[in-house]
């Protein structure tokens, strides 16, 4: 099975890169592979190369790699409460990779794990450090894995769906938390998510996954007002937005996303696609420019 | 407060409240307090019109369409179904009720039986509210029922797990709507779908309200779907309602503070406008409905709060024709 299948992106320094996809299309296999946890096995790196400040993260050893891990990339999970430990406190969580990668003593690093708390905007930080997970509202959690991430003064911050499991308010929130963090510290960061709307508010570009590969990419500009890919077009269309007035029909896209143990021969969205003419059945289209830094992979020409 | 006079009412609540006892302790339990999920709401939906009810975690919304179906208890209040009190009645009757409304849940994977058959699944509740004339009369209406959510007859003899997230929605909707009844809870029926998926669905229930005429109440978190499907959105806080509006009145003239941050909270999937939006961030988290905070209950989060939201809590008032707020501030 293909998770991902031939995906190249580039992030760079103080900019927002948004993954978009549905459950299923290698939005998460992708970013767990920069950090090469992609259990092994069952899950294998067939190929390709990962280059973060200049070094080929694939090519690095076991040793290596737990140096980039947690200290110079970041990662923030979905579930705050699954990721974090529920025996330890909060601030022996965030306190953990300031000792390993700072050689902080633990003192200093609980000290620093009170200034990053604050920095996350938790009240009354001191006292918060000895509490545990349970203690801490959804909001909060995702909050203190934040505080965690951001420990070692990372470059990059890769964030998997961080706030699908939270309210709007609170979603709200934590995404200009993250935003202006990365902004004030000049750090890159990839947002995955399936939420059009919230990467329409944060990304600088785009990248449009379905069914392990790259279908589009642009700047948030080309691909929501001029997506080139039927299968952007299908998504844009199926989304009720909120300033919408006229109650008009929403658009579907027909059938499901594909099992990727069975992805469809050829461009792999053709049978949900009202555009596929019969090579789009045989033949797989590359990526390839449509003007500026604007890619698509797609046979047909979608331009009205 | 709110009721209107024709018959063009289907649901009338009045007050209702609903709350849960906590107690403590192992051996000698004693009760601490009451979580109030609903406390002291009043709204109507007429005849064939959806109402949105949206709301965060814990905002009582689902509790709402609870109380409505009879499957929790009220604490207090009533509920009326065409001019009926429904409140407090019997197991019997509200067998009965039954087949005048039905509900839509959330997960279309633990919602339907994983060892029954589809056509099983949707026929239960022809047998049950002895429906058919005969047994070819029971498959006729089980094929029909399969055609009209867009799923071929044949699709009977299978199990659940042989359907996608979105065809299991359906067999969800063929379900609700076998005792043909006129009010249907939808419970946050789309989000557990694929984005693409979601559109299929509401669709589905928009052209089902056309054909058959049913009342919906439409619960759900996400406020550019409630947005789009609704006649009129409710808005509920830590279990009372703060404002009710048509969906274009709400959407351009929101007058509770809590409704103005929710809906600036919502991104647009349009970077242009995104780009002009400035979000309302609320201070603070939900407080608990163990021990709300007193006056008004968005106070310790609200910027505009004044002395007296500290004190008492507000009423609600009708302040255009039908658009109903519940603050001191307007």
């Amino acid at each position: 099975m293909k998770a991902v299948d031939g995906v190249s992106f580039d992030v760079h320094e103080g900019e927002t890169l948004g993954l978009v996809g549905e459950s299923g299309c290698g939005k998460s296999v992708s970013a767990l592979s920069i950090l090469r946890l992609i259990p092994s096995p069952p899950g294998e790196i067939g190929g390709g190369e990962i280059f973060f400040e200049g070094r080929d993260l694939l090519r690095l050893s076991e040793e290596e790699i737990r140096a980039v891990r947690g200290n110079r990339i970041a990662m923030i999970f979905q579930e705050p409460m699954t990721s974090l430990n529920p025996v330890l406190t909060i601030g022996r969580q965030i306190a953990e990779p300031l000792e390993i990668h700072q050689n902080l003593p633990l003192k200093g690093a609980l000290e620093k794990a009170k200034e990053l708390l604050a920095k996350v905007q938790i009240a009354d930080s001191g006292r918060r450090l000895k509490d545990y997970p349970h203690q801490f509202s959804g909001g909060m959690r995702q909050r203190a894995m934040i505080a965690m991430g951001l420990g070692c003064n990372p470059r990059l911050i890769i964030a998997d769906e961080p706030t699908t499991a939270l309210d709007v308010t609170v979603q709200a929130q934590l995404l200009e938390l993250l935003k202006n963090l990365t902004r004030d510290f000049g750090m890159a960061l990839i947002i995955i998510t399936h939420n059009l709307g919230v990467v329409a508010r944060y990304a600088d570009r785009v990248n449009v996954m379905y069914a392990g590969k790259i279908v589009e990419k642009g700047s948030a500009q080309e691909i929501y007002h001029h997506p080139m890919h039927p299968y952007t077009i299908g998504l844009m269309a199926s989304v009720p937005q909120l300033d919408q007035d006229v109650k008009k029909k929403l658009v579907p896209i027909r059938g499901q996303p594909p099992n990727l143990a069975n992805v469809p021969k050829g461009c792999a969205f053709h049978p949900r696609c009202n555009s596929a003419v019969d090579r789009c059945r045989e033949e797989t289209p590359r990526l390839v420019p449509v003007g500026g830094n604007h890619e698509r992979a797609c046979w047909v020409d979608v331009r009205k | 407060m709110m009721s209107e006079s024709e018959n063009n009412t289907l649901i009338e609540v009045q007050e209702l409240k609903v709350y849960f006892p906590v107690s403590m302790g192992n051996i000698l339990k004693r009760k601490i307090g009451d979580i109030k999920a609903v406390d002291g709401i009043s709204f109507y939906i007429r005849r064939g019109e959806t109402l949105g009810l949206v709301g965060e975690t814990g905002s009582g919304k689902t509790t709402t369409g609870n109380a409505i179906l009879q499957l929790e208890p009220p604490t207090g209040g009533k509920i009326f179904f065409e001019g009926e009190d429904i409140t407090g009645i019997g197991k019997k009757e509200i067998r009965k009720l039954r087949r005048r409304m039905q509900m839509i849940f959330q997960d279309p994977f633990s919602s339907l039986d994983p060892r029954m058959k589809v056509a099983d699944i949707i026929g239960e509740p022809i047998v049950i509210h002895k429906m058919a004339r005969s047994g070819a009369d029971y498959r006729e209406q089980i094929a029909d029922l399969l055609r009209v959510v867009g799923l071929e007859p044949s699709m009977g003899d299978r199990y659940p797990h042989e359907f996608s997230g979105g065809q299991r929605q359906r067999i969800g909707v063929a379900r609700a709507l076998a005792v043909r009844p006129s009010f249907i809870v939808c419970d946050e029926p789309v989000s557990a779908l694929d984005v693409s998926i979601q559109a299929q669905i509401i669709n589905l229930l928009e052209e089902l309200q056309e054909r058959f005429h049913l009342t919906y109440l439409f619960i759900a978190h996400d406020l550019a779907v409630v947005r789009h499907i609704s006649d009129r959105i409710a808005v509920m806080y830590l279990g009372e309602l703060v404002e009710i509006a048509s969906r274009m009145e709400l959407y351009h003239n929101p007058l509770h503070p809590y409704t103005r941050a929710l809906l600036s909270a919502v991104p647009i999937p349009n970077p242009t406008v995104e780009a002009r939006r400035q979000p309302i961030f609320l201070k603070g988290e939900v407080p608990s409905a163990l021990n709300p905070p007193p006056g008004c209950r968005f106070h310790p989060r609200c910027e505009s709060a004044k002395a007296e939201c500290t004190l008492q809590a507000a009423r609600m008032t009708e302040v255009s024709p039908g658009h109903f707020v519940t603050c001191h501030r307007s």
